[in-house]
């Protein structure tokens, strides 16, 4: 694998608000086509990571890149521009605005290029989205906002998709179909990069999985070997 | 837990007589009270053969009419700047003082070579561009400089720049143009005459003032529901950071957002010129405080609700006093229309804060 450029990848990164070190030396590589976590309770510097790639933080040592590239002097616009997509924690959709402008809007840095086929793509994913396109998204239940938010970061095309606590504020029933639909998104090829707190739901669709506890990566491994991992077991996991 | 809500409280609050709420119920029911008797008193007088003929009535709500669609026209600038920003930008009429300032200079150009009377028709529409890229201009160049350095600041902050950009606008139109009131040459003469619409003679110049906002209202309706632009900028309106994370330039909408406010209030500028001719560097502040007073009628940040606002403002204020105030006996109405629209913005506060097609404000944006 190593002999790949990873689709994005943390260089011993650190980061900083004000005198409070958040991220220490922090190694990531996901690489195309993957399904990588980022497990950690709360304030365990999740968050972080994704400001981080999205520029919103900014290291004050190591960088950041992207297909090979360091990206540290890139405005979030250009990141964005690049491929990175995210979904954000509570989908965030634009909810006084129709469900087709909400995908339009996840299509706007594709100037001029034919939308039909990634329509068809999330309509595909999720064919509820398709009937419920002329409606404001406010107006929608939780579990279909949520499709509307991946449809919409799908519509981007993006080289990696970044998705913020996807199972945050859902019904159990909605996480365990919302992971089976990232589930899908990853088959079909999309690389996607999940930041977590549900360690049992994220390692059972990922193929690797990186620990993060208080800024530090404190295991990084293929996801059946943190199922099993005992000290995984003990921090995060519970009794299954 | 939240679950264990004790009724205790509940039905104290049911029986406190509270001043405030009082106070505010009493103002409800006067000014109920007070538009019933004063609007049975007009109907009575005009039975009796009173007070303005038939003819007179339809007239003045003609006249409410275009007045208050060109208010419609600003009230979309104070709309649009509140819907992405939070703020009121009370230099919006100063906005529309530069463009129908500027526009006089070119009008004047115009009648002094004898363009404006061979093609009345041309020298309007010159006029027109003349305003709205003034005004598009003074818009952009205020948020640049005025606004953007404050991007993140509280809103009471813009707030008060806002009025001493308004100062700075004004003073700075009287030094360069002078504090006399100067006239726009008089509307050509194919205006002057009545047009008959459905049997009803309207004017001409009123007319024309309607037509004008009517098409700009459609042409931003076009721009703002059907282009990607228009829903970039609804996007930033939303929320500002996931527009931004969907590749959307939230600086750029933002400006586009002044420009077409501008644009808008640049077009009322040339209403202005074609209902009143008179214009002077204070020509912003009542017409901006009321299209402020229409926005907020309307329900502030929403667009249809602007131009909404604006219209029932202009007949608040122009048939307002003499439906209300003269069936109250009260004498000399015209000379209260001013008091009267801004009686109609206290109104809509006590009544309807949100305004009447806005939508309820969330508990963090109340102050």
């Amino acid at each position: 694998m190593s002999d790949r450029t990873p689709v994005l990848a943390f260089r011993d990164v650190n980061t900083h608000y004000g005198a409070v070190h958040i991220l220490k030396d922090a190694n990531i590589e996901i690489y195309a086509g993957e399904m990588v976590c980022l497990l950690g309770g709360n304030a365990s510097g999740k968050t972080t990571t994704l400001k981080t790639i999205l520029g919103y933080v900014p290291p004050t040592t190591g960088h950041v890149e992207l297909d090979g590239e360091n990206v540290n002097g890139w405005s979030t616009a250009q990141r964005v521009a690049n491929g990175v997509t995210m979904v954000p924690e509570n989908r965030r959709l634009f909810k006084r605005m129709t469900v087709r402008e909400n995908l339009e809007i996840g299509a706007y840095l594709r100037h001029g290029e034919d939308l039909s086929e990634d329509y068809d793509r999330v309509f595909d994913l999720f064919p509820r989205v398709k009937e419920r396109l002329a409606q404001k998204a406010g107006t929608l239940s939780g579990g279909e906002q949520q499709m509307v938010a991946m449809g919409r970061a799908l519509m981007a095309r993006p080289k990696v998709l970044l998705m913020d606590e996807p199972s945050m504020g859902l019904a159990p029933k909605l996480v365990a179909q919302n992971f089976e639909i990232i589930d899908r998104i990853n088959k079909a090829g999309t690389t996607v990069f999940v930041v977590e707190q549900n360690a049992n739901m994220a390692l059972s669709i990922a193929d690797r999985g990186y620990v993060l506890q208080t800024g530090r990566i404190v295991l990084d491994d293929t996801a059946e070997a943190l199922m099993a991992n005992p000290q995984m077991r003990e921090a995060y996991l519970g009794d299954i | 837990m939240s679950t264990e809500v004790a009724p205790e409280p509940v039905r104290s609050r049911r029986f406190k007589f509270n001043w405030v709420d009082g106070f505010l119920w009493f103002l409800r029911v006067a000014a109920l009270i007070a538009i019933v008797v004063g609007v049975v008193g007009s109907i009575q007088q005009f039975a009796d053969g009173e007070g303005p003929s038939a003819a007179a009535w339809r007239d003045l709500i003609v006249s409410s009419i275009s007045t208050g669609s060109m208010y419609g026209l600003i009230a979309l600038g104070y709309s649009m700047v509140y819907g992405v920003l939070g703020f009121i930008n009370f230099a919006h009429g100063e906005v529309f003082m530069s463009g129908t300032m500027v526009g006089l200079i070119s009008a004047t150009m115009l009648f002094e070579n004898g363009f404006w009377d061979s093609n009345p028709w041309i020298s309007i529409l010159v006029v027109l561009v003349v305003a709205m890229i003034t005004s598009t201009l003074v818009a952009v160049a205020i948020e640049r400089v005025a606004y953007r350095p404050l991007r993140g600041a509280p809103r009471l902050i813009p707030l008060i720049t806002s009025i001493g950009v308004s100062f700075f606008v004004q003073y700075s139109f009287a030094g360069l143009f002078g504090v006399a009131i100067r006239n726009y040459p008089p509307a050509p003469s194919q205006l002057s005459g009545n047009v008959d619409i459905l049997g009803i003679p309207i004017a001409g110049t009123r007319l024309l003032v309607i037509g004008v906002a009517v098409v700009s209202m459609i042409g931003l309706w076009y721009f703002v529901t059907q282009t990607k632009t228009g829903s970039a900028m609804r996007a930033v309106a939303e929320d500002k950071e996931i527009a931004g994370l969907m590749g959307i330039d939230v600086d750029k909408t933002i400006v586009t957002t002044f420009a077409v406010g501008g644009a808008m209030a640049g077009v009322a500028g040339l209403l202005w010129a074609l209902l009143f001719r008179g214009v002077d560097f204070l020509t912003g502040f009542l017409p901006g405080i009321k299209a402020f007073t229409a926005a907020v009628l309307g329900g502030i940040g929403n667009m249809p609700g602007a131009m909404l606002g604006g219209v029932l403002l202009g007949l608040f204020e122009g048939v307002g006093p003499q439906l209300v105030l003269a069936g109250l006996g009260i004498p000399a109405v015209s000379q209260l229309k001013d008091a009267v629209a801004f009686a109609a913005l206290v109104l809509v506060l006590i009544f309807r804060p949100t305004g009447l097609l806005g939508e309820r404000l969330g508990s963090e944006d109340r102050v």
